[in-house]
């Protein structure tokens, strides 16, 4: 008799997702990962950023702020792309979850483990696009390597999301409404400039969104402005994500017994 | 001691008052080949999800190697090999990682899949197809495959759902070719099925399903001797005069909706008794009781989907 | 080909609403963050005129070509392959090359209700001073979209993995979306990759609308831009009755 797999088979479901990913090395897929924000930091960064004074309040180049947002968006998007369309065709038209069930494995451990795997990409995305920033000179503190872990944290309270948006897609369609909050989190929550150009209640509005600690976390570790304010910001994502993980493994359970 | 020992076995779905399975009762020993017969939504997959231990019962009591499938579900999982209707391989992996693959989800050893993954190509007869990706498997090869995956664990039962619907009929035989292999090495196989031919080829005992309840059980020949005669006469007639040849005729006579089916010990007796009421039917067959006579009788005239 | 076009409206039915949300809330979201939050950081003026003055025309040209490339490109992909809705219609007297001009017609509207959108949005910012000026980057901008659109779809009717449609979106829509004096002037890239950026489709709707929204269009780059997008528009058309004639008669 063999021992019944541990943790529920979280890891089994990541070691499945890395065989199907064989064909790339980590390094193909982190290039990948970080194209995008590349673009995006010499376009906005570098080119708008050029156009840009000073950051009121912040005394580093505009690049230089923009960038630890972007690590935050492309490690948060990492974790998305794992966990929203890929989990709902798998879990829909696959049926993958549902061959496991007659496994050792249990729901708990296939939800976590795409949450495991999903962690895993963004780190790989992470560790990436630091790199890239630091090519860029844009590094201002040895803080920011810690800008990587907290992004996981980020990875964590969206993949959670992600996953739940998964179990409660009614259709492709549904991500359509996931990409509609997305789109105007990634503008507003303070990717592109500080807190203070918007008015007073637009603030709280923008202080409510994950994605906003996110960034001010990355940002904070990134410029080397650490203050017990970045724990408040990643306490945030903790029970946020704890809160959608908690939400997903519901749903999946619920899922699976029909 | 039996395998599986049910009494009273109920499924309901949560938000409806209907009953999946609506009380049944049945024990399965060791090295059986066992068989659910029953037309759709007689209640045969809501059983066998209850047997693979991925659905609780709602009522009744269910025993499955001696264990409460609801306290030890996963632990019992690990024992079983399943064969569900539709496949669910991994369509991004290859044949033989599929079989790596899904040993460790029971907690196998890279090490010992790797040579366990080999002895059931072999077995599956898909050896040179396994660096293939599944998607490019045939309906057979695939089928084959989720029974060589099936027995990663080498389990101590087998359960299969409806193991040969929608193939053609040389896949089918070849399956039904490793299905007896595994019967022979002593592996107590369950199945479904609504093909008769395939039921009365593999099932050492069956019971016949129908609307949630069992409607008899036995073996093939128990089943037939006990609801239908040795022979059949199988008479057709132009459409609308089936009723009445069937009055003009009498005797145990079932109408189906294309056919008639006269029940005889002695088949061509009751040819010649057609001819002498003067009946002219378009074609007769006189041929040996089936199962699907005994499924016809306990379940209705036909069908229903 | 208005028959073809028919079968498309008569499916947009269904869905109009939301992509009306989505094209008018995109424009407002990147005026907003972007023109108007970002550009509060921009200090002095862009080529004369404040920044969301500078952005808002060049984001108008980069959203017409974008949306006309997925329309376009996955549109035509998924019609042909997975939805099997041109091999449909060339069963019936519908010739490929109706076929195509239908579909090309109803991407044509989409960028034009797309671009109506927009240019109402930046109305509302006061962006736009005059009547004229509303009417003729309308057009500039659809225009934009088209001239890409009959392109891609003579190619997109060709490709039957949507992997490389996805492909050349990142490495070819992407970058020509960034860096096509939409977000800033392209005088701030250095002079080879400026070269490149002149040769390029994006750059001359991007140019075309920003010179008509803010009143310095010449007669001379107009013609030249008109003529440059209205080519690739007639290449498309040309290669995609080609293209479109192969895949649908096999």
């Amino acid at each position: 008799m063999s021992r019944l797999p541990a943790a529920g088979g979280a890891h089994l479901v990541v070691l499945r997702n890395v065989w199907v990913h064989k064909g790339g090395t980590p390094w193909t897929m982190a290039l990948f990962s970080v194209y995008e924000p590349i673009l995006y930091l010499l376009a906005l960064g570098v080119g708008v950023g050029a156009l840009v004074g000073e950051v009121p309040g912040i005394d580093v180049p505009y690049a230089a702020f923009v960038a630890p947002a972007l690590l935050a968006v492309a490690m948060m998007n990492s974790a998305l792309e794992e966990t929203t369309n890929t989990v709902y065709g798998k879990l829909t038209f696959d049926r993958f979850y549902h061959s496991l069930l007659v496994t050792p494995m249990t729901v708990r451990g296939m939800v976590a483990g795409e949450l495991l795997w999903a962690a895993a990409r963004a780190l790989v995305t992470g560790v990436g696009f630091l790199a890239v920033i630091a090519a860029f000179g844009l590094v201002r503190s040895p803080w920011a390597v810690m800008a990587v872990p907290a992004g996981l944290l980020t990875a964590f309270a969206f993949g959670a999301f992600g996953l739940a948006a998964a179990g409660y897609a009614r259709g492709w369609h549904s991500f359509q409404y996931v990409q509609l909050v997305m789109l105007p989190m990634f503008l507003f929550a303070t990717t592109f400039y500080p807190v203070t150009v918007y008015t007073e209640w637009v603030r709280v509005l923008v202080e409510a969104l994950p994605l906003y600690h996110a960034i001010e976390l990355s940002r904070g570790l990134a410029l080397g402005e650490v203050g017990p304010g970045l724990l408040l910001n990643a306490a945030y994502l903790v029970v946020f994500g704890g809160v959608m993980l908690a939400v997903a493994q519901a749903r999946w359970a619920t899922l699976m017994a029909r | 001691m039996a395998l599986i020992e049910a009494e009273g076995l109920e499924k309901r779905y949560p938000g409806t008052d209907f009953a999946a399975v609506a009380g049944i009762g049945f024990r399965v020993e060791r090295g059986e080949a066992f068989g659910f017969l029953g037309p759709n939504g007689a209640g045969k997959s809501s059983t066998m999800r209850m047997l693979a231990c991925v659905s609780q019962p709602s009522g009744g009591s269910l025993r499955i190697l001696g264990e409460d499938p609801v306290v030890h579900g996963r632990a019992l999982r690990a024992r079983l090999g399943v064969v569900p209707q539709d496949d669910a391989l991994d369509l991004q992996l290859t044949v033989r990682e599929n079989l790596i693959v899904y040993g460790l989800y029971f907690g196998l050893s890279l090490k010992r899949m790797r040579a366990k993954s080999a002895e059931l190509l072999e077995f599956a007869q898909l050896a040179d197809k396994a660096g293939e990706r599944v998607e490019h498997l045939s309906g057979g090869m695939r089928r084959r495959l989720t029974i060589a995956r099936s027995l990663v664990n080498d389990p101590e039962i087998l359960l299969l759902d409806e193991p040969t619907t929608g193939l053609d009929p040389q896949a089918r035989h070849i399956l039904w070719d490793r299905l007896f292999r595994l019967k022979s090495a002593g592996v107590t196989l369950i199945l479904t099925t609504h093909y008769m031919d395939e039921a009365e080829q593999l099932c050492d005992r069956l019971v016949i399903m129908d609307k949630g309840l069992i409607a008899d059980e036995g073996t093939p020949r128990e089943l037939i001797d006990r609801h239908v005669t040795r022979e059949v006469l199988e008479l057709r007639f132009p459409p609308g005069e089936q009723e009445q040849a069937a009055e003009k005729l009498g005797g145990d006579v079932e109408v189906l909706p294309d056919r008639l089916l006269c029940y005889a010990d002695d088949g061509d007796e009751v040819l010649t008794r057609v001819t002498e009421v003067g009946l002219r039917p378009l074609t007769a067959l006189v041929r040996r009781a089936t199962l699907e006579d005994v499924f016809l009788r306990l379940t209705g005239r036909s069908l229903t989907d | 080909m208005i028959r073809a076009l028919t079968y498309w409206l008569f499916r947009y039915r269904r869905t109009w609403q939301g992509t009306v949300v989505v094209s008018v809330a995109n424009p407002l979201l990147f005026l907003l963050a972007i023109g108007a939050g970002l550009g509060s950081l921009v200090q002095g003026d862009v080529e004369g005129v404040p920044y969301l003055q500078f952005f808002a025309p060049g984001m108008l040209a980069a959203a017409a070509f974008q949306n006309a490339f997925i329309d376009a490109g996955f549109g035509v992909a998924t019609a042909r392959g997975r939805e099997r809705v041109y091999q449909t219609a060339v069963a019936t007297p519908l010739s490929p090359g109706e076929v195509m001009g239908g579909h090309l017609l109803f991407v044509a509207l989409r960028v034009f209700v797309g671009a109506l959108a927009f240019v109402v949005v930046m109305a509302c910012f006061g962006l736009v001073s005059s009547v004229s000026v509303f009417v003729t980057v309308l057009l500039a901008a659809t225009l934009t979209g088209i001239a890409p659109a009959a392109l891609v779809a003579a190619w997109a009717v060709t490709v039957t993995d949507f992997p490389r449609l996805n492909t050349v979106f990142r490495f070819v829509v992407m970058p020509m979306y960034l860096f096509s004096g939409t977000f800033f002037s392209v005088e701030q890239l250095p002079a080879a990759l400026q070269t490149i950026m002149y040769a390029l489709p994006l750059w001359h709707g991007a140019d075309l609308c920003r010179s008509l929204a803010l009143g310095t269009a010449t007669p001379g780059m107009t013609l030249l831009h008109v003529a440059y997008l209205g080519a690739m528009a007639v290449a498309g058309i040309l290669i995609g009755r080609v293209t479109f004639r192969k895949v649908l008669y096999v």
